[in-house]
């Protein structure tokens, strides 16, 4: 009932070759991206890929250099932010200081000239479902992190848009807060419907909350997926590192199997895919091992490269040891050395050949 | 042993602070006091030493009609100058803090008033105003064909003729803390609202102006007792006149005290404005601070 009367069906977003061009530089290099409308897409890279200035560029807060943005088939790309439509929850909460909660929730609404009934009425209503209704004469600054985080979100959900845009909203909080707000984030937002484009450097978030994740480098679509096709199939060597921890141990095939004239290819093995077995094909020096707990981090050496291991905690494995490592020939990823493109033709034939 | 330890550091203590206190005393303190208790006595002159005189010093003043003129005029100087020039070092900042080309050129330019003497400025503006081929007068005759005007030498513009060159002289210098203050102003808040919707009438009224009032509190606290203070231009420009129109109340107690030398009733007039001053300063901390969002 209480989610009903808030929600609205979310708008697509189409990114068309999207640039930003700063001095000659492409800080973000014609990205292409599709958000169907009510699903949740995380914008994911290590800092400096161009994910803010992308967030930016839909939110209208940046102009778009080449491309066009589209939301809800409506061209946006040079319109100002107040006509696209949108909501948006800023990293450092951007929360009107001068304001109390009530006053910064409904900014918004005052400024559209929603008449008042009907402002109390919805701020009401945000305020129950964030937990909010004993803070709203306070103002920012006597708040804790996770209320503030609540307050931006409260500004972005009343006004119901169709399209809510987060820049790292969870990026000032503890660990274990940000937990919360990850499940409650994406409760929110499938209860509300609304399409939602989240820009983060955690990989954790991004795969935990997101419906398909846009991987960035450089300016650069990596590759855009869901969540289980980007662990589970990743389509370059910086996908297949980024995604996951501890991140994929990737080696020269040179290591394993015998030349076999041709290009050269990197092989990928999680160091979770892989067990201890005593006619296994690999033979690694263990260098550290840290106790996690459930497991053991197994801190290795194969040829010169490090290679990482996640072992049951009851195996006893001591720094100095040599092991012998299996795996399933199907948790083989091979990799192009020179394109850095994923070869499953080849995959199963290596992993045949290393695991008979 | 322990008790001459402890008279050495009272000692050192009190040494450290004797050169500060000697200048405090010597320039702040004691003239103050003694500003107070002349207030209760006669000039003396010759033969004739300070006589107590009770109240009668303040008596006079409050039966003294140029002391309420000149009173009158500085509420007038205090209001045309201290809403026009804050609202003007306002926009100026506004200004300069967007990107603009040369951007340190019109900030130093804005700023430059600030730097120059008053005695100097008060020169210049001399010249604006000369009757006949003063600036002004040039221009007024070459746009509109006026006649030559004598600004300074009127009395019913003489003191709106001193709150423009007031004005010229301290908007660039109250700009240079709205700027400060302005930068101190988290540019996504400026987004926040921009996707909210608001425009940028909105913004300033609602966010950045707000959020400038603590700037705005000692700004206009400064300017209220820069409009008592800042007499030097009138002795270039008008020397008070005609008929007092542009005298100011320290500029007042300046001609009593060292034009007539009138010491006692100088010293009365000078208790009057300190008092005034004070209840002022006071007034605006107690009336603003509630209005005014501390970080």
């Amino acid at each position: 009932m209480l989610e009903r009367a808030l929600s609205r069906t979310g708008q697509a977003i189409t990114l068309s070759s999207v640039s930003k061009i700063w001095a000659g530089n492409r800080a973000v290099d014609r990205i292409s991206v599709d958000v169907p409308a009510g699903s949740f897409t995380a914008l994911l890279g290590p800092s400096g890929c161009g994910k803010s200035t992308t967030l930016r560029m839909i939110a209208g807060l940046e102009t778009v250099d080449e491309g066009t943005v589209e939301i809800g088939s409506r061209d946006v790309t040079s319109r100002p932010s107040a006509e696209r439509d949108i909501a948006m929850v800023f990293q450092s909460y951007a929360l009107f200081p001068h304001l109390s909660v009530a006053e910064n929730i409904v900014f918004g609404l005052k400024v559209r000239r929603v008449p008042r009934a009907e402002r109390d009425e919805r701020l009401k209503r945000v305020a129950d479902l964030l937990g909010l209704s004993s803070l709203l004469e306070r103002k920012p600054a006597q708040l804790s992190g996770g209320q503030q985080q609540r307050v931006a979100l409260g500004r972005a959900i009343i006004g119901e848009k169709p399209v809510c845009l987060m820049d790292e909203p969870l990026s000032n909080l503890d660990a274990k807060l940000r937990h919360e707000m990850r499940l409650e984030i994406r409760a929110l937002q499938q209860k509300l419907g609304f399409s939602m484009i989240y820009v983060t450097h955690d990989q954790v978030e991004a795969i935990t909350m997101a419906d398909q994740v846009v991987l960035l480098n450089g300016g650069r679509i990596e590759q855009a997926a869901d969540p289980r096709t980007l662990y589970e199939k990743p389509s370059s060597p910086f996908t297949a590192r980024f995604i996951g921890t501890p991140p994929m141990n990737l080696f020269a095939a040179s290591l394993l199997v015998p030349d076999r004239g041709g290009p050269e290819h990197i092989l990928g093995l999680r160091p979770e895919n892989v067990r201890l077995d005593q006619a296994g094909p690999i033979t690694v020096t263990v260098k550290a091992v840290e106790y996690l707990g459930a497991d053991l981090l197994v801190d290795g050496i194969l040829g010169a490269a490090s290679f990482q291991v996640r072992l049951p905690a009851t195996q006893n494995v001591a720094p100095g040891d040599t092991i012998r490592l299996g795996f399933d020939p199907g948790q083989l990823h091979v990799f192009d050395q020179t394109s850095g493109t994923r070869r499953d033709d080849l995959a199963a034939e290596i992993g045949a050949h290393l695991c008979s | 042993m322990k008790a001459t330890r402890f008279k050495r550091d009272w000692i050192h203590g009190w040494l450290l602070l004797l050169p500060a206190m000697v200048f405090l005393f010597a320039f702040t303190h004691i003239p103050a006091v003694t500003t107070l208790i002349n207030s209760f006595y006669s000039t003396p002159r010759g033969q004739r030493p300070a006589r107590f005189l009770g109240l009668d010093n303040y008596e006079r003043m409050l039966a003294d009609p140029v002391f309420w003129k000149v009173l009158w005029n500085n509420l007038w100087f205090a209001l045309g100058t201290i809403p026009l020039s804050i609202a003007l070092a306002i926009a100026m900042a506004l200004w300069v803090n967007d990107k603009l080309a040369g951007r340190g050129f019109v900030r130093m330019a804005y700023f430059t008033p600030t730097v120059l003497p008053l005695i100097a400025v008060a020169n210049i503006w001399l010249f604006f105003y000369t009757p006949g081929f003063g600036l002004f007068d040039q221009l007024t005759r070459g746009l509109f064909g006026w006649p030559a005007s004598n600004y300074l030498g009127d009395p019913d513009t003489a003191l709106n003729a001193i709150i423009v060159v007031t004005v010229w002289k301290e908007a660039g210098f109250f700009m240079i803390f709205y700027l400060a203050a302005l930068q101190a102003i988290p540019v996504s808040l400026k987004e926040a609202a921009q996707i909210e919707g608001a425009g940028r009438w909105t913004i300033f009224w609602r966010i950045t102006f707000p959020l400038l009032m603590p700037t705005t509190l000692f700004v206009s606290i400064n300017a209220v007792i820069n409009s008592f203070r800042l007499v030097d231009h009138i002795f270039i420009l008008t020397d008070g006149g005609p008929d007092n129109a542009s005298s100011l109340l320290l500029f007042y107690i300046y001609e009593t005290a060292f034009r007539y030398w009138e010491t006692g009733y100088a010293a009365t007039l000078t208790v009057a404005l300190l008092v005034l001053l004070s209840l002022l300063a006071i007034g605006q901390f107690f009336l603003f601070d509630r209005k005014v969002h501390y970080k």
